[in-house]
């Protein structure tokens, strides 16, 4: 079967810096891909390349569309692109306020979705909301609540449902447990996870965690200065790493 | 450079402009590129076109736009009326009646039925209007989204795209807070299924006139340099959410001077006891009801019959 | 019985009056001439010619005269004049290098060729009020200095650093149209020669406080003044008849230059950066705000993050125009009552809603002359 999402040769280069050089990979529908490294690895910013917020220099990202054909996404007019990243893709931040729109109530930041792919009815969209905010466990009378009243882990929460309403199925994810308490990422990750499997969501998450890309991933990409290092089944590479840079990395992860 | 004239200066501290200006006091070559524009407008329902609007004599915000275009489509045949808030004498309208019968020495009317060109701000004549006549509305802020997403930059990219989700968010967070969509005048409508677009400050209570309407709409904002256009017979739909449709506000008692029903009251206060009347807004058709009673209970039988317009029941 | 209220037309005349009449004053106090304005007001009128686009100080005055003294009204009144002017052309770009100089400072060098020429200026003076002016006198004479021998003995500080490559050059002129903002409307994002002309016409206090926002950490561009420059420039026209250029004669400028550090990254060697202002007559604090701003607003095209308002070219631009503020500000004084009443129903409904809600589990019925209905 073709790759839901290819890949090849992806390279961005800042002033005399290459952030990204000729990075490859394939995601099949369902797979959990984590791209780790340490800061400055250019792990976000193959993040930001695949959802074109920022242009490459060279190299080719190719997704195939729910109609079965698989288009490279500079092909795209601005149209589809837009369109593709409202319903198709998710983007769950790092920074949960440039992910939400903190001024609308929580039922609207997960309806906005909706309402931008035309739906017209005030009760269904509000009960979709309910819906979504009960599978990230997010109280119902909050419902009319702005995020700035939420809890860092709410507002992650709250992205997430914002995102997956419209059932996408690739999800990009930038360190979505970073910066929040240690309990809050377990059981941040224990519902990713659940709703991965359960969508059947294909996820890019950036992380410079390996405990989150040992917990969600299928595989593993490592990234050192915009290289990658060693990729493979996620569970093999933590467990043997070959590269000296990833048995670095393995290594340098502290005790629980 | 010669220094200015002191006579003809003085002459400006009216209305007046005087021997030395052109007809509607816009120089040809101006008017020619606002025609243009309001041709695109037309042939784009809803869309605004960006126009080099012009200083003119009366400040920005006090209907530049409106002047501009009425000066750009005024012919020597055309019959002007003028008003604000529904009536021919509030100051404003009677400060641009002066403009043009100084400028252009049209002839003028407060009757809506015999004006070809009527310049309006905040609201439309409860008469339904006619082919050949032209309703242009004074706008302040062109942008629908404007007070949602204030950089004109992303708000272009919306409209290109269609992407009018940010308007739907508004009204969900509305009915969210209030119960009801709380938006009573300058209710963004949607205009031939393509474009939203704000209607200017009218009272959502004029919006079913816009739909369908005999006449054509043109929009002026001088301020923000935008024109658009409704043509005659254009579907003009008021946002809304399925299970809360769209509702005008009706008035539960008739105008105190003519007995009006379903017509837009102003409220006036009679003294500090809390004694108020309710009387129309529209002057004309209230002295028309008062002057020709039959007359004008034939054409508010007519009224009732659909959204404001001639014809057919709906 | 209500009688609905009538006679705006002759309300207006008679406010038109009485406006003219207050306008002179008091009859026994002698009337003020264009003259008077135009040579003892000097500063107020560089400002309306700045901000009105339009350089002709009779005319100014005049407005000035006729606007009681509100800035703001007479800029209108020349706005709305120069509207109505044909236009035959434009001159050639003005040299200021070969200005004839009343003043000339610089803060970035202690000396420099032509020496810092400090004019008629009140940067020394003690704010001290000086009530001998409040009768007529005449003062005494000033010291004449030795005639300048020529421009070339006051280069221009920009051209000196520019020579070392200090300086980022001046964008070459490649005799593209240039564009008019009261031709066309902005487009965003403009260009810095449309973005200049706004700032030029734009309202004085309002690129003052921008530009001290700057100094204060909103945005810093660690700025010095090169050099203002204030004299008297010549102006060269060049028409199609002719095709070599004539002079019309000769306008009072200020420019001032300032010169901003910059970051050099990568490839490009760190060079000082630009910032430009340029006014009517004696404009030093217009001149100056002008080029803290401008500078201010080619944060994006430099590589510097976008994050305060003086560096917002949509909202410097959109809000310094002072007519279109003061026209929008002030329309609130027209009749807003149709719109209040809509607003004034939905209230009422929803506060009977309320108090409904806090009175009896079914809502109770509605008390308000006023209700909604489907149409």
């Amino acid at each position: 079967m073709e790759p839901l999402l290819s890949v090849a040769g992806l390279t961005k280069r800042y002033g005399g810096r290459l952030a990204c050089d000729g990075i490859g990979f394939t995601l099949d529908p369902g797979e959990v891909l984590a791209v780790v490294g340490e800061s400055g690895s250019g792990k976000s910013t193959l993040l930001s390349l695949i959802a074109g917020e920022v242009a490459a220099d060279a190299g080719s990202v190719a997704y195939r569309m729910r109609d079965g054909a698989t288009r490279d996404l500079d092909t795209l007019s601005l149209v589809e692109r837009r369109a593709l990243m409202r319903t198709d893709w998710g983007f769950v931040r790092q920074d949960a306020t440039q992910g939400l729109r903190m001024a609308v109530s929580a039922g609207g930041n997960v309806g906005e979705r909706l309402m931008g792919v035309g739906d017209r009815h005030y009760g269904r969209i509000r009960a979709t909301a309910l819906d979504w905010l009960a599978r990230v466990e997010i109280a119902a009378d909050r419902i009319d609540d702005p995020p700035t009243r939420f809890s860092g882990g709410m507002r992650q929460r709250l992205q997430i449902a914002r995102n997956l309403v419209t059932a996408p199925r690739l999800v990009l994810m930038d360190e979505p447990t970073s910066g929040l308490d240690v309990s809050v990422q377990a059981r941040l990750l224990d519902m990713i996870r659940g709703l991965v499997a359960e969508l059947g969501l294909a996820v890019i998450i950036v992380t410079h965690d390996l405990a989150v890309a040992r917990l969600l991933s299928h595989r593993v990409l490592v990234m050192r200065a915009g290289r990658v290092i060693e990729t493979g089944l996620t569970d093999q590479v933590l467990d043997d790493p070959q590269a000296a840079y990833t048995q670095l990395l393995v290594s340098s992860v502290l005790a629980a | 450079m010669n220094p200015p004239n002191p006579a003809v200066a003085r002459a400006t501290v009216t209305v007046s402009a005087g021997a030395g200006y052109n007809f509607a006091y816009l120089d040809e070559g101006t008017k020619r590129m606002i025609r243009r524009a309001i041709l695109k407008a037309i042939a784009i329902p809803g869309y605004q076109v960006p126009f080099a609007a012009r200083e003119m004599p009366m400040p920005y915000g006090w209907g530049t736009g409106g002047v501009q275009v009425t000066a750009a489509i005024l012919g020597a045949a055309d019959v002007l009326k003028v008003i604000d808030q529904g009536a021919d004498d509030t100051t404003n309208a009677v400060s641009i009646r002066r403009f043009f019968t100084a400028t252009a020495g049209i002839a003028t009317t407060t009757r809506t039925a015999e004006a070809t060109v009527i310049q309006t701000r905040h609201r439309i004549p409860e008469a339904p209007l006619a082919e050949g006549q032209v309703l242009v509305y004074q706008v302040p802020i062109p942008e629908p989204l404007r007070f949602l997403e204030p950089r004109e930059t992303e708000t272009r990219q919306l409209h290109a795209l269609a992407e009018y989700g940010l308007m739907h968010v508004k009204l969900y967070e509305d009915i969210a807070r209030h119960g009801h969509i709380a938006t009573t005048y300058a209710y963004p409508v949607e205009v031939a299924g393509r474009y939203v677009m704000d209607p200017s400050p009218t009272p959502k209570f004029d919006n079913p006139k816009m739909d369908d309407c005999p006449a054509l709409q043109l929009f002026g904002a001088g301020r923000e340099k935008r024109i658009y256009a409704i043509p005659p017979y254009t579907r003009v739909r008021s946002l809304d959410f399925e299970d809360h449709p769209f509702r005008v506000q009706r008035f539960d008692r008739p105008c105190a001077l003519c007995g009006a029903e379903d017509v837009y009251l102003d409220e006036v206060v009679l003294d500090d006891a809390g004694g108020r009347m309710f009387v129309c807004s529209d002057t004309d058709h209230c002295e028309t009801r008062l002057a020709e009673p039959r007359l004008a209970e034939t054409r508010l039988g007519e009224t009732r019959l659909a959204d404001g317009h001639t014809g057919e029941a709906a | 019985m209500y009688v609905a209220v009538k006679g705006g037309e002759a309300a207006i005349d008679n406010a038109h009056r009485l406006l003219a009449e207050v306008r002179r004053g008091d009859p026994a106090v002698p009337e003020l001439t264009v003259a008077q304005i135009r040579e003892q007001m000097r500063l107020l009128v560089d400002r309306v010619m700045t901000e009105g686009s339009l350089y002709d100080p009779d005319l100014a005055a005049l407005a000035l005269k006729q606007a009681r003294g509100d800035v703001v009204e007479a800029v209108f009144l020349v706005r709305a004049y120069r509207t109505t002017l044909p236009r035959f052309g434009a001159t050639e770009p003005v040299d200021t290098g070969a200005m004839t100089l009343a003043r000339r400072i610089s803060a970035t060098f202690k000396d420099l060729p032509g020496g810092q020429v400090l004019g008629p200026t009140f940067d020394y003076t003690h704010r001290l009020v000086d009530f001998g002016l409040a009768d007529a006198g005449s003062p005494d004479p000033a010291a004449e200095a030795e005639p300048e021998a020529d421009a070339a003995a006051c280069p221009r500080v920009t051209d000196l650093l520019g020579q070392a490559g200090l300086l980022e050059p001046s964008p070459p002129d490649e005799g593209a149209p240039v564009g008019d903002l009261t031709r066309e409307p902005v487009d965003y994002p403009a260009d810095r020669a449309v973005r200049l002309q706004g700032l030029a016409r734009g309202d004085e206090g309002f690129l003052l406080a921008l530009g001290y926002s700057t100094q204060r950490g909103y945005g810093r561009t660690h700025p010095f003044v090169g050099e203002i420059r204030v004299g008297a420039v010549e102006l060269a026209f060049t028409p199609e008849e002719l095709g070599f250029p004539v002079s019309l004669g000769t306008v009072a400028l200020t420019e001032c230059q300032m010169i901003n550090q910059f970051h050099g990254h990568g490839a490009v060697p760190p060079q000082f950066t630009r910032g430009y202002g340029l006014v009517f007559g004696q404009g030093e604090r217009k001149a100056m705000a002008m080029a803290l701003v401008d500078r201010s607003l080619r944060a994006a095209e430099l590589g510097e993050p976008v994050a305060v308002p003086a560096q917002d070219q949509e909202f410097v631009l959109a809000h310094c125009d002072s007519l279109q503020a003061t026209g929008f500000v002030e329309h609130m004084k027209l009749p807003h009552y149709v719109d209040f009443q809509a607003e004034l129903e939905l209230v009422r409904r929803l506060r009977a809603e309320h108090a409904a809600r806090a009175a009896a589990p079914a809502p109770a019925s509605d008390e308000s002359p006023l209700r909604e209905a489907a149409e």
